[in-house]
Protein backbone atom coordinates (compact mmCIF):
# COMPACT_ATOMS: atom_id res chain seq x y z
CA UNK A 1 0.00 0.00 0.00
CA UNK A 2 2.61 2.47 1.10
CA UNK A 3 4.79 1.37 -1.74
CA UNK A 4 1.92 1.95 -4.13
CA UNK A 5 1.37 5.46 -2.76
CA UNK A 6 5.03 6.36 -2.96
CA UNK A 7 5.23 5.11 -6.52
CA UNK A 8 2.29 7.27 -7.40
CA UNK A 9 3.86 10.24 -5.66
CA UNK A 10 7.07 9.63 -7.52
CA UNK A 11 5.19 9.51 -10.77
CA UNK A 12 3.28 12.71 -9.97
CA UNK A 13 6.54 14.34 -9.01
CA UNK A 14 8.14 13.30 -12.27
CA UNK A 15 5.20 14.65 -14.26
CA UNK A 16 5.31 17.92 -12.32
CA UNK A 17 9.05 18.18 -12.90
CA UNK A 18 8.62 17.60 -16.59
CA UNK A 19 5.89 20.18 -16.73
CA UNK A 20 8.08 22.69 -14.89
CA UNK A 21 10.95 22.09 -17.30
CA UNK A 22 8.60 22.46 -20.21
CA UNK A 23 6.75 25.58 -18.99
CA UNK A 24 9.34 28.28 -19.71
CA UNK A 25 9.45 27.20 -23.34
CA UNK A 26 5.68 27.54 -23.50
CA UNK A 27 6.15 31.31 -23.56
CA UNK A 28 5.18 31.55 -27.21
CA UNK A 29 2.37 29.05 -26.90
CA UNK A 30 0.05 31.73 -25.50
CA UNK A 31 -2.67 32.16 -28.08
CA UNK A 32 -4.42 35.38 -28.99
CA UNK A 33 -7.67 33.64 -28.05
CA UNK A 34 -6.39 33.14 -24.48
CA UNK A 35 -5.13 36.71 -24.35
CA UNK A 36 -8.42 38.26 -25.49
CA UNK A 37 -10.28 35.85 -23.19
CA UNK A 38 -8.25 37.17 -20.27
CA UNK A 39 -9.20 40.76 -21.10
CA UNK A 40 -12.87 39.85 -21.60
CA UNK A 41 -13.00 38.01 -18.28
CA UNK A 42 -11.24 40.78 -16.36
CA UNK A 43 -13.58 43.41 -17.82
CA UNK A 44 -16.62 41.23 -17.01
CA UNK A 45 -15.45 40.78 -13.41
CA UNK A 46 -14.82 44.50 -12.96
CA UNK A 47 -18.27 45.33 -14.37
CA UNK A 48 -19.77 42.74 -12.02
CA UNK A 49 -18.08 44.34 -9.01
CA UNK A 50 -19.25 47.81 -10.03
CA UNK A 51 -22.81 46.52 -10.52
CA UNK A 52 -22.79 44.75 -7.15
CA UNK A 53 -23.58 47.97 -5.31
CA UNK A 54 -21.13 47.21 -2.47
CA UNK A 55 -19.33 49.96 -0.58
CA UNK A 56 -16.37 51.67 -2.23
CA UNK A 57 -13.89 50.10 0.24
CA UNK A 58 -15.26 46.61 -0.45
CA UNK A 59 -15.14 47.17 -4.18
CA UNK A 60 -11.52 48.32 -4.04
CA UNK A 61 -10.57 45.15 -2.12
CA UNK A 62 -12.23 43.14 -4.87
CA UNK A 63 -10.45 45.12 -7.60
CA UNK A 64 -7.20 44.20 -5.87
CA UNK A 65 -8.22 40.53 -6.15
CA UNK A 66 -8.93 40.92 -9.87
CA UNK A 67 -5.57 42.61 -10.34
CA UNK A 68 -3.81 39.73 -8.54
CA UNK A 69 -5.58 37.06 -10.58
CA UNK A 70 -5.35 38.71 -13.99
CA UNK A 71 -2.22 40.82 -13.67
CA UNK A 72 1.48 40.01 -13.47
CA UNK A 73 1.76 41.81 -10.15
CA UNK A 74 5.34 40.68 -9.48
CA UNK A 75 6.61 42.00 -12.81
CA UNK A 76 4.69 45.27 -12.57
CA UNK A 77 6.03 45.91 -9.05
CA UNK A 78 9.60 45.03 -10.07
CA UNK A 79 9.42 47.26 -13.14
CA UNK A 80 8.01 50.18 -11.14
CA UNK A 81 10.82 49.92 -8.60
CA UNK A 82 13.40 49.72 -11.40
CA UNK A 83 17.04 50.03 -10.38
CA UNK A 84 16.06 51.07 -6.87
CA UNK A 85 15.64 47.39 -6.04
CA UNK A 86 19.41 46.95 -6.01
CA UNK A 87 20.82 46.11 -2.61
CA UNK A 88 17.40 45.40 -1.09
CA UNK A 89 16.55 42.19 0.78
CA UNK A 90 13.98 39.73 -0.54
CA UNK A 91 11.81 40.55 2.48
CA UNK A 92 11.83 44.24 1.50
CA UNK A 93 11.04 43.44 -2.14
CA UNK A 94 8.21 41.14 -1.13
CA UNK A 95 6.77 43.78 1.22
CA UNK A 96 7.05 46.37 -1.55
CA UNK A 97 5.32 44.04 -4.03
CA UNK A 98 2.35 43.60 -1.65
CA UNK A 99 2.08 47.28 -0.71
CA UNK A 100 2.36 48.31 -4.36
CA UNK A 101 -0.53 46.01 -5.32
CA UNK A 102 -2.70 47.64 -2.67
CA UNK A 103 -1.67 51.11 -3.83
CA UNK A 104 -2.49 50.33 -7.47
CA UNK A 105 -5.92 48.92 -6.63
CA UNK A 106 -6.63 52.05 -4.57
CA UNK A 107 -5.35 54.47 -7.18
CA UNK A 108 -7.30 53.05 -10.11
CA UNK A 109 -10.17 51.50 -8.12
CA UNK A 110 -11.19 54.84 -6.63
CA UNK A 111 -12.07 55.96 -10.14
CA UNK A 112 -14.49 53.12 -10.87
CA UNK A 113 -17.35 55.60 -11.35
CA UNK A 114 -15.92 56.60 -14.71
CA UNK A 115 -16.55 53.03 -15.90
CA UNK A 116 -20.21 52.88 -14.92
CA UNK A 117 -22.19 52.23 -18.08
CA UNK A 118 -18.96 52.01 -20.05
CA UNK A 119 -17.83 49.36 -22.48
CA UNK A 120 -14.51 47.86 -23.54
CA UNK A 121 -14.67 46.33 -27.01
CA UNK A 122 -11.90 43.97 -28.04
CA UNK A 123 -10.71 44.99 -31.52
CA UNK A 124 -8.07 42.37 -32.10
CA UNK A 125 -4.81 40.86 -30.94
CA UNK A 126 -1.33 40.55 -32.38
CA UNK A 127 1.99 38.97 -31.41
CA UNK A 128 4.70 41.40 -30.32
CA UNK A 129 8.09 39.89 -29.40
CA UNK A 130 7.24 37.52 -26.56
CA UNK A 131 3.79 38.77 -25.62
CA UNK A 132 0.40 39.47 -27.15
CA UNK A 133 -1.06 42.94 -27.53
CA UNK A 134 -4.84 42.98 -27.18
CA UNK A 135 -6.22 46.15 -28.71
CA UNK A 136 -9.49 47.46 -27.30
CA UNK A 137 -11.70 50.50 -27.66
CA UNK A 138 -13.02 52.03 -24.46
CA UNK A 139 -16.37 53.76 -24.73
CA UNK A 140 -17.09 55.70 -21.57
CA UNK A 141 -19.93 58.04 -20.85
CA UNK A 142 -19.37 61.64 -21.93
CA UNK A 143 -16.02 60.90 -23.55
CA UNK A 144 -14.84 60.27 -27.06
CA UNK A 145 -13.89 56.58 -27.52
CA UNK A 146 -10.21 55.88 -26.89
CA UNK A 147 -7.74 53.08 -27.49
CA UNK A 148 -6.61 50.85 -24.64
CA UNK A 149 -4.04 48.11 -25.25
CA UNK A 150 -3.50 45.25 -22.83
CA UNK A 151 -0.13 43.51 -23.03
CA UNK A 152 -0.54 39.85 -22.10
CA UNK A 153 2.15 37.24 -21.42
CA UNK A 154 2.19 33.80 -19.84
CA UNK A 155 5.29 34.38 -17.76
CA UNK A 156 3.88 32.80 -14.58
CA UNK A 157 2.55 29.84 -16.60
CA UNK A 158 -0.89 31.35 -17.12
CA UNK A 159 -2.10 34.35 -19.14
CA UNK A 160 -1.64 37.64 -17.26
CA UNK A 161 -1.51 41.27 -18.36
CA UNK A 162 1.68 43.11 -17.45
CA UNK A 163 1.00 46.50 -19.02
CA UNK A 164 -1.90 48.72 -20.06
CA UNK A 165 -1.39 51.44 -22.67
CA UNK A 166 -4.08 54.12 -22.92
CA UNK A 167 -3.79 56.27 -26.08
CA UNK A 168 -0.07 55.63 -26.10
CA UNK A 169 0.37 56.29 -22.37
CA UNK A 170 2.04 53.36 -20.72
CA UNK A 171 1.12 52.30 -17.16
CA UNK A 172 4.50 50.72 -16.41
CA UNK A 173 6.43 53.89 -17.29
CA UNK A 174 3.95 56.08 -15.39
CA UNK A 175 4.31 53.91 -12.27
CA UNK A 176 8.10 53.79 -12.51
CA UNK A 177 8.11 57.61 -12.68
CA UNK A 178 5.72 57.81 -9.74
CA UNK A 179 7.54 55.31 -7.52
CA UNK A 180 10.89 56.93 -8.39
CA UNK A 181 9.57 60.36 -7.35
CA UNK A 182 8.01 58.96 -4.17
CA UNK A 183 11.32 57.34 -3.23
CA UNK A 184 13.24 60.57 -3.91
CA UNK A 185 10.87 62.42 -1.60
CA UNK A 186 11.71 59.92 1.13
CA UNK A 187 15.46 60.14 0.61
CA UNK A 188 15.51 56.73 -1.06
CA UNK A 189 14.11 54.99 2.04
CA UNK A 190 12.20 51.97 0.69
CA UNK A 191 10.81 50.96 4.09
CA UNK A 192 9.26 54.41 4.53
CA UNK A 193 7.74 54.15 1.06
CA UNK A 194 6.32 50.67 1.80
CA UNK A 195 4.61 51.85 4.97
CA UNK A 196 3.22 54.95 3.19
CA UNK A 197 1.88 52.83 0.32
CA UNK A 198 0.17 50.55 2.84
CA UNK A 199 -1.25 53.43 4.83
CA UNK A 200 -2.63 55.09 1.72
CA UNK A 201 -5.08 52.19 1.59
CA UNK B 1 -5.18 93.74 -43.07
CA UNK B 2 -1.69 94.98 -42.31
CA UNK B 3 -2.07 93.57 -38.82
CA UNK B 4 -2.90 90.13 -40.18
CA UNK B 5 -0.01 90.21 -42.59
CA UNK B 6 2.47 91.17 -39.93
CA UNK B 7 1.13 88.48 -37.62
CA UNK B 8 1.66 85.77 -40.19
CA UNK B 9 5.11 87.13 -40.96
CA UNK B 10 5.89 87.03 -37.28
CA UNK B 11 4.60 83.48 -37.13
CA UNK B 12 6.76 82.44 -40.05
CA UNK B 13 9.81 84.08 -38.51
CA UNK B 14 9.17 82.50 -35.12
CA UNK B 15 8.63 79.11 -36.69
CA UNK B 16 11.86 79.32 -38.61
CA UNK B 17 13.67 80.46 -35.49
CA UNK B 18 12.14 77.62 -33.49
CA UNK B 19 12.99 75.05 -36.15
CA UNK B 20 16.52 76.34 -36.54
CA UNK B 21 16.90 76.06 -32.81
CA UNK B 22 15.29 72.63 -32.52
CA UNK B 23 17.37 71.07 -29.83
CA UNK B 24 18.87 67.68 -30.54
CA UNK B 25 18.47 65.09 -27.80
CA UNK B 26 21.40 64.38 -25.48
CA UNK B 27 22.58 60.84 -26.05
CA UNK B 28 21.66 58.60 -23.14
CA UNK B 29 19.31 61.09 -21.49
CA UNK B 30 15.83 59.81 -20.72
CA UNK B 31 14.12 62.93 -22.10
CA UNK B 32 15.19 65.70 -24.41
CA UNK B 33 14.61 68.33 -21.74
CA UNK B 34 17.51 70.80 -21.55
CA UNK B 35 15.18 73.54 -20.24
CA UNK B 36 13.94 71.48 -17.31
CA UNK B 37 14.64 74.18 -14.73
CA UNK B 38 12.63 76.84 -16.61
CA UNK B 39 9.99 74.27 -17.52
CA UNK B 40 9.49 73.37 -13.88
CA UNK B 41 8.99 77.04 -12.99
CA UNK B 42 6.42 77.39 -15.79
CA UNK B 43 4.77 74.16 -14.63
CA UNK B 44 4.30 75.59 -11.14
CA UNK B 45 2.88 78.77 -12.64
CA UNK B 46 0.46 76.73 -14.77
CA UNK B 47 -0.61 74.69 -11.76
CA UNK B 48 -1.36 77.89 -9.89
CA UNK B 49 -3.40 79.12 -12.84
CA UNK B 50 -5.30 75.85 -12.95
CA UNK B 51 -5.97 75.91 -9.22
CA UNK B 52 -7.44 79.42 -9.16
CA UNK B 53 -9.14 79.60 -12.56
CA UNK B 54 -9.40 76.62 -14.87
CA UNK B 55 -10.14 73.91 -12.30
CA UNK B 56 -12.98 75.81 -10.54
CA UNK B 57 -14.41 76.89 -13.90
CA UNK B 58 -14.26 73.28 -15.08
CA UNK B 59 -16.11 72.11 -11.98
CA UNK B 60 -18.82 74.67 -12.61
CA UNK B 61 -19.09 73.52 -16.23
CA UNK B 62 -19.25 69.87 -15.15
CA UNK B 63 -22.37 70.71 -13.15
CA UNK B 64 -24.14 71.90 -16.30
CA UNK B 65 -26.32 69.45 -18.22
CA UNK B 66 -24.75 67.84 -21.27
CA UNK B 67 -27.49 69.42 -23.39
CA UNK B 68 -25.80 72.76 -22.69
CA UNK B 69 -22.12 71.84 -22.85
CA UNK B 70 -22.16 69.43 -25.81
CA UNK B 71 -23.42 72.01 -28.36
CA UNK B 72 -20.73 74.45 -27.16
CA UNK B 73 -18.05 71.81 -27.68
CA UNK B 74 -19.51 70.89 -31.07
CA UNK B 75 -19.55 74.54 -32.10
CA UNK B 76 -15.92 75.08 -31.09
CA UNK B 77 -14.97 71.87 -32.84
CA UNK B 78 -16.73 72.89 -36.03
CA UNK B 79 -14.88 76.21 -36.12
CA UNK B 80 -11.56 74.39 -35.79
CA UNK B 81 -12.28 72.32 -38.90
CA UNK B 82 -11.11 74.86 -41.55
CA UNK B 83 -7.64 74.88 -39.94
CA UNK B 84 -7.63 71.07 -39.83
CA UNK B 85 -8.62 70.85 -43.48
CA UNK B 86 -5.71 73.13 -44.46
CA UNK B 87 -3.30 71.08 -42.37
CA UNK B 88 -4.63 67.87 -43.89
CA UNK B 89 -3.93 69.26 -47.36
CA UNK B 90 -0.45 70.45 -46.32
CA UNK B 91 0.26 66.92 -45.07
CA UNK B 92 -0.96 65.32 -48.28
CA UNK B 93 -3.61 63.53 -46.21
CA UNK B 94 -6.47 63.64 -48.71
CA UNK B 95 -8.70 61.25 -46.72
CA UNK B 96 -8.38 63.28 -43.54
CA UNK B 97 -8.94 66.58 -45.30
CA UNK B 98 -12.01 65.23 -47.13
CA UNK B 99 -13.49 63.73 -43.94
CA UNK B 100 -13.05 67.04 -42.11
CA UNK B 101 -14.44 68.95 -45.08
CA UNK B 102 -17.54 66.72 -45.13
CA UNK B 103 -17.90 67.24 -41.38
CA UNK B 104 -17.71 71.00 -41.84
CA UNK B 105 -20.38 70.97 -44.58
CA UNK B 106 -22.74 68.57 -42.80
CA UNK B 107 -22.44 70.06 -39.32
CA UNK B 108 -22.66 73.67 -40.50
CA UNK B 109 -25.89 72.96 -42.40
CA UNK B 110 -27.72 69.97 -40.89
CA UNK B 111 -25.99 70.52 -37.55
CA UNK B 112 -27.33 74.10 -37.31
CA UNK B 113 -24.14 76.10 -37.54
CA UNK B 114 -22.10 73.36 -35.90
CA UNK B 115 -24.13 73.00 -32.69
CA UNK B 116 -24.92 69.33 -33.41
CA UNK B 117 -22.37 66.76 -34.52
CA UNK B 118 -24.55 65.05 -37.12
CA UNK B 119 -21.48 63.96 -39.09
CA UNK B 120 -20.21 61.76 -36.23
CA UNK B 121 -23.60 60.02 -36.12
CA UNK B 122 -23.11 59.30 -39.81
CA UNK B 123 -19.75 57.73 -39.04
CA UNK B 124 -17.58 60.69 -39.99
CA UNK B 125 -15.36 61.02 -36.92
CA UNK B 126 -13.03 63.99 -36.74
CA UNK B 127 -9.52 63.49 -38.10
CA UNK B 128 -7.90 65.73 -35.54
CA UNK B 129 -4.73 67.44 -36.70
CA UNK B 130 -2.69 70.63 -36.36
CA UNK B 131 0.37 72.38 -37.78
CA UNK B 132 2.62 70.56 -35.30
CA UNK B 133 1.61 67.37 -37.10
CA UNK B 134 2.20 69.05 -40.46
CA UNK B 135 5.75 69.88 -39.35
CA UNK B 136 6.17 66.24 -38.27
CA UNK B 137 5.01 65.03 -41.68
CA UNK B 138 7.45 67.43 -43.31
CA UNK B 139 10.26 65.78 -41.38
CA UNK B 140 10.89 68.37 -38.68
CA UNK B 141 12.21 66.64 -35.53
CA UNK B 142 10.32 66.86 -32.24
CA UNK B 143 12.90 69.07 -30.55
CA UNK B 144 13.13 69.65 -26.82
CA UNK B 145 10.26 69.33 -24.39
CA UNK B 146 8.88 72.67 -23.25
CA UNK B 147 6.05 73.68 -20.99
CA UNK B 148 4.34 76.83 -22.25
CA UNK B 149 2.81 79.38 -19.86
CA UNK B 150 -0.96 79.04 -19.94
CA UNK B 151 -0.86 76.36 -22.64
CA UNK B 152 0.89 73.51 -20.88
CA UNK B 153 3.13 70.71 -22.16
CA UNK B 154 4.56 71.00 -25.66
CA UNK B 155 7.70 70.45 -27.68
CA UNK B 156 9.69 72.89 -29.78
CA UNK B 157 8.00 71.51 -32.89
CA UNK B 158 4.49 71.64 -31.40
CA UNK B 159 5.00 75.14 -30.00
CA UNK B 160 5.98 76.37 -33.48
CA UNK B 161 2.87 74.59 -34.78
CA UNK B 162 0.65 76.30 -32.21
CA UNK B 163 1.95 79.72 -33.23
CA UNK B 164 1.23 79.02 -36.89
CA UNK B 165 -2.22 77.55 -36.16
CA UNK B 166 -3.06 80.63 -34.13
CA UNK B 167 -1.73 83.16 -36.63
CA UNK B 168 -3.03 81.48 -39.75
CA UNK B 169 -6.45 80.76 -38.29
CA UNK B 170 -8.60 80.90 -41.44
CA UNK B 171 -11.54 82.15 -39.37
CA UNK B 172 -9.86 85.39 -38.41
CA UNK B 173 -8.40 85.82 -41.90
CA UNK B 174 -11.44 85.06 -44.00
CA UNK B 175 -14.40 85.20 -41.63
CA UNK B 176 -16.10 88.16 -40.03
CA UNK B 177 -14.89 89.69 -36.78
CA UNK B 178 -17.94 88.30 -35.01
CA UNK B 179 -17.18 84.81 -36.21
CA UNK B 180 -13.56 85.14 -35.09
CA UNK B 181 -14.76 86.32 -31.66
CA UNK B 182 -17.26 83.48 -31.41
CA UNK B 183 -14.46 81.10 -32.35
CA UNK B 184 -12.18 82.38 -29.60
CA UNK B 185 -14.94 82.36 -27.00
CA UNK B 186 -16.13 78.87 -27.86
CA UNK B 187 -12.55 77.56 -27.82
CA UNK B 188 -12.10 78.96 -24.31
CA UNK B 189 -15.42 77.44 -23.23
CA UNK B 190 -14.44 74.13 -24.82
CA UNK B 191 -11.22 74.09 -22.78
CA UNK B 192 -13.14 74.74 -19.55
CA UNK B 193 -15.70 72.02 -20.32
CA UNK B 194 -12.96 69.53 -21.20
CA UNK B 195 -11.16 70.35 -17.92
CA UNK B 196 -14.41 69.59 -16.08
CA UNK B 197 -15.03 66.32 -17.90
CA UNK B 198 -11.50 65.03 -17.38
CA UNK B 199 -11.42 66.41 -13.86
CA UNK B 200 -10.40 63.18 -12.09
CA UNK B 201 -7.67 62.31 -14.58
CA UNK B 202 -6.13 65.79 -14.62
CA UNK B 203 -6.41 66.19 -10.84
CA UNK B 204 -4.66 62.87 -10.28
CA UNK B 205 -1.74 63.94 -12.47
CA UNK B 206 -1.44 67.53 -11.22
CA UNK B 207 -2.32 67.20 -7.56
CA UNK B 208 -1.92 63.56 -6.53
CA UNK B 209 1.32 62.46 -8.17
CA UNK B 210 4.65 62.77 -6.38
CA UNK B 211 6.21 64.73 -9.27
CA UNK B 212 3.49 66.29 -11.42
CA UNK B 213 6.04 67.83 -13.78
CA UNK B 214 7.65 64.47 -14.58
CA UNK B 215 4.24 62.77 -14.98
CA UNK B 216 2.90 65.52 -17.28
CA UNK B 217 6.02 65.34 -19.45
CA UNK B 218 5.85 61.56 -19.71
CA UNK B 219 2.13 61.53 -20.53
CA UNK B 220 2.32 64.38 -23.05
CA UNK B 221 5.25 62.95 -25.00
CA UNK B 222 3.84 59.42 -25.15
CA UNK B 223 0.35 60.55 -26.11
CA UNK B 224 1.62 63.01 -28.73
CA UNK B 225 3.88 60.39 -30.33
CA UNK B 226 0.92 58.00 -30.35
CA UNK B 227 -1.25 60.60 -32.12
CA UNK B 228 1.44 61.26 -34.69
CA UNK B 229 2.04 57.57 -35.26
CA UNK B 230 5.67 57.96 -34.25
CA UNK B 231 7.48 54.94 -32.86
CA UNK B 232 6.56 55.68 -29.29
CA UNK B 233 5.67 52.17 -28.25
CA UNK B 234 7.31 49.84 -25.84
CA UNK B 235 10.55 51.08 -24.39
CA UNK B 236 10.79 54.05 -26.71
CA UNK B 237 11.02 56.67 -24.00
CA UNK B 238 14.32 56.48 -22.19
CA UNK B 239 15.14 53.13 -23.74
CA UNK B 240 13.33 51.35 -20.91
CA UNK B 241 13.06 47.91 -22.42
CA UNK B 242 9.80 46.38 -21.28
CA UNK B 243 10.10 42.59 -21.43
CA UNK B 244 8.05 40.44 -19.05
CA UNK B 245 10.67 37.68 -19.18
CA UNK B 246 13.77 39.82 -18.72
CA UNK B 247 13.61 40.85 -15.06
CA UNK B 248 14.84 38.78 -12.15
CA UNK B 249 11.73 38.68 -9.98
CA UNK B 250 13.26 37.03 -6.95
CA UNK B 251 11.63 38.50 -3.86
CA UNK B 252 8.71 40.05 -5.73
CA UNK B 253 6.74 36.82 -6.16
Amino acid sequence: MSQHVSRRLLLTGAVAGLAAAWLPRRAFALTSGQATGLVDNAVAEINGIIASGRSEAQMIRQFEGVFQRYGDTAYIAAFALGNDRRGKTNAQLSAFSDAFGTYLAQKYGRRFREFIGGQIEVQGARNVDNYIEVRTRAILRGQAPFEVDFHVSDRPGRPVFFNIVIEGVNMLLAERTEIGAMLDRRGGNLDALISDLRNAA
Amino acid sequence: MFYRFSLSHLAAALTLAALGACTAPQPGAEFNDPYEETNRAVHNFNKGLDRVALRPAGQAAAALPEGVTQPVQNFADNLSLPGMIINGVLQGDADGAITNFMRLVINTTLGIGGLADIAAEMGLEEESTDFGETLHVWGVPEGAYIELPGLGPSTERDAAGQIVDFALNPLSRLGTTDLARAGTASRAADLVIARGRLSDTIDSVLYESADSYAQSRLIYLQNRRFELGEPGGNGQIGGTGIDPFALDLEGFE
